[in-house]
């Protein structure tokens, strides 16, 4: 007997319910507190921050764990927020040879003016899991150099542009426009700035994929690790009503220069080029994939022959939202009963076709 | 508004969701897809609090025309009861709390996924749907820069070699849903993936139509009245679904698009109209299809 379906709301009411209990797990086990995420688990934070585009820990936190530790669907929670929030203007650029360092290394040079500053990082520990980790034993205390306060830290690009080496900023816009595709239908060809906003924000897995592939031949770019740097820098805002630059606050920000070999072309003189990556938080793995993936979006104008995935922008730029990915790839949980009626439909008349012509030809084989 | 609804605290989201600049912007877009029927209008679609994939553009459309006095219908697959419907209905009693309702004749606007209601739509009223790919030309050219150029130019023939080669190949147009129509002699359109049973419907259609496909950031419409014609050939000319000698169980209508529904293990099945309140409305005025209760009762 057919059972008309009916229900739809209290079933989604119900997996909701379930759902949340879900997310609290054993009742006897303390619940997650924000503070525990911003301050334990910064990567997700940082994350969280940069592909949803919104510099603000408690609320990546608050994300998070709403989110049952799902960072995709995190970022998705922070974006959706993001959209409704008012929006009173765009900052003066940040200035990162101003940063506040607290990492800065390069693989172009041994040493340089400001320094080799390793910072904290993974990197050069051995990737064993560390049985003895004790959460509630006070972490030891880093040896700290003279505190003097580091000289300046000028760019490893502006050393070599210097000299004429390295292929100089792009020119700024004349009229200081700056593309913004969070307000404007994206449409091709992209230039350079909407690229790198749409890099900014796009999947970390998306872009190292992206990235590895031009290292291993689909439009390799020769690239050097020219710099990479982390820290704070201080966030302006010209103020029309008082006439001045009032500094609103300090973000955490983990920028990228590769320095690719190039060998010139009619467009362009043989000098190093450059892919860049900033990105929010701490994120040296964003931020370089954000480069690499940059400079090979340049083909056209360095003059370069376009041969790979990582150099056709309709192709990146369109797909690396993971925001867009996943609800359009997960749609297909979507009832699609009406159209696969329809397919069905087609499916069996062709497939009767076809049995009605074997059978016609055993036939006629037989009679011959 | 009178003082009395004037509240000292803001509330959290305006009505409908999306800020009213937001909304003017979206009814632009709508405006110029109006003046240039079947013609994609770029705009800046917003996150929503749902998913991309999942109504997004519907939704932004549908909250910008929406006004207070509204009286909104939201389907999937036909019915008004599926779980995404549920879902839209939800968010818009959320953020608008404007009446709604499940009887077609009733509804000023209806957002629908894949289907048209059979019952014929007036004047008074607004469609909404929800495209997933508003690009008609997307599986066969996927560069969007390409296929602009190819609008541009009224440059269909990739079109005609696509349908052609089905024919060729299969013996018929191998498209059921999303089926390419003209519009007015000069747009090709998706009319989004509602099976080709539905085309038909929206030629001439007295309801105005608006699409919306969020991630994709494209808004296109047809005014009431319009030409829309399905794509075909004169020796293999258009046809719809048919379901010989079928009836729906539950009301017993025939030439409806129905729901195939399996009962067991063995291959036994129904079919059930896949427009519920169509369905419903049916049974309330006495129509009964064999797996009806009443059916039964009758034939004792």
């Amino acid at each position: 007997m057919y059972v008309a379906v009916k229900g739809g709301e209290k079933a989604i009411r119900n997996a909701h319910k379930l759902f949340a209990s879900k997310r609290r797990g054993k009742a006897n086990v303390p619940g997650l507190t924000i503070e525990q995420i911003t301050e334990q688990l910064s990567f997700a934070i940082d994350r969280v921050m940069g592909e949803g585009s919104l510099f603000d820990r408690g609320l990546a936190a608050m994300a998070i764990r709403q989110a049952q530790g799902d960072m995709i669907e995190a970022i998705f929670l922070v974006r959706a927020y993001r959209t409704t929030l008012p929006r009173f203007g765009y900052s003066i650029p940040v200035e990162t040879a101003r940063m506040h360092v607290e990492r800065r290394i390069s693989a172009a040079y041994k040493d340089l003016p400001g320094g080799q500053l390793l910072g904290p990082t993974f990197d050069y520990s051995q990737r064993l899991i560390d049985f003895e980790l004790d959460p509630e034993a006070p972490a030891p205390t880093p040896d700290q150099s003279e505190t003097v306060e580091a000289g300046p830290m000028p760019r490893v690009t502006d050393l070599l542009g210097a000299d004429g080496m390295m292929e100089p900023d792009p020119e700024d816009h004349p009229e200081g426009l700056i593309g913004d595709l969070t307000r404007d239908p994206l449409s091709f060809p992209a230039d350079r700035d909407l690229r790198l906003q749409n890099l900014a924000r796009g999947d970390e897995g998306f872009l190292l994929a992206l990235a590895y592939s031009t290292q291993r031949g689909y439009a390799r770019t020769h690239p050097f690790a020219g710099e990479i740097r982390m820290g704070d820098v201080d966030v302006s805002f010209f103020a029309e009503e008082v006439g001045f630059e009032i500094p609103i606050g300090r973000i955490t920000l983990t920028e990228c220069q590769m320095i690719n070999q190039f060998k010139g072309s009619a467009k362009a003189p043989p000098q190093f080029t450059r892919g860049y990556g900033l990105v929010f938080g701490h994120s040296e793995r964003k931020a370089m994939s954000m480069a690499l993936v940059d400079r090979a979006l340049r083909w056209k104008e360095l003059g370069e022959e376009q041969t790979a995935p990582a150099q056709d922008e309709e192709f990146v730029m369109s797909h690396s939202d993971n925001i867009q990915a996943s609800g359009f790839v997960e749609h297909l949980k979507l009832p699609h009963y009406v159209d696969f009626q329809a397919e069905l439909d087609l499916i069996r008349m062709m497939h009767k076709e076809s049995a009605d012509r074997d059978t016609d030809t055993a036939q006629q084989e037989a009679a011959e | 508004m009178s003082l009395d609804t004037l509240s000292a605290t803001a509330p959290a989201y305006n009505f409908a969701y999306l800020d009213e600049q937001t909304k003017r912007m979206i009814r632009r877009a709508i405006l110029k897809g109006i003046a240039i029927p079947g013609y994609q209008v770029p705009f800046a679609a917003r996150e929503m609090p749902m998913p991309y994939g999942w109504g997004t553009g519907g939704v932004q459309v549908t909250a910008a025309i929406l006004g207070p006095d509204d009286v909104l219908k939201v389907i999937d697959q036909g019915s008004d009861d599926t779980t995404n419907a549920v879902a839209i209905r939800n968010f818009f009693a959320r953020t608008a709390g404007v009446a709604m309702t499940a009887a077609t004749a009733e509804a000023s606007i209806i957002q629908t996924r894949h289907r048209i209601p059979e019952e014929a739509l007036t004047e008074n009223q607004v469609l909404v749907f929800q495209v997933p790919i508003p690009e008609p030309l997307r599986y066969l050219e996927p560069r969007e820069t390409e296929t602009r150029k190819m609008h541009a130019l009224s440059e269909y023939g990739l079109m005609h070699v696509k349908l052609y080669e089905d024919i060729a190949r299969h013996g018929h147009i191998a498209t059921t849903y999303a089926y390419p129509v003209m519009v007015e002699g000069r747009y090709v359109m998706d009319p989004s993936p509602t099976p080709k049973f539905d085309n038909p419907k929206m030629h001439k259609m007295a309801a105005l139509q608006l699409f919306g496909a969020g991630r994709e950031k494209r808004i296109y419409a047809l005014p009431p009245y319009t030409d829309v014609v399905s794509l075909d050939f004169e020796d293999h000319p258009f046809s719809v679904q048919e379901w010989p000698d079928t009836e729906c169980a539950m009301c017993g209508a025939e030439n409806v698009y129905f729901d195939e529904v399996i009962l067991d293990d063995k291959g036994s099945r129904m079919f059930v109209c896949s427009d519920s309140d169509y369905c419903e409305t049916r049974q309330a005025e006495g129509h009964f299809g064999p797996q009806h209760a009443e059916y039964k009762e009758r034939l004792k």
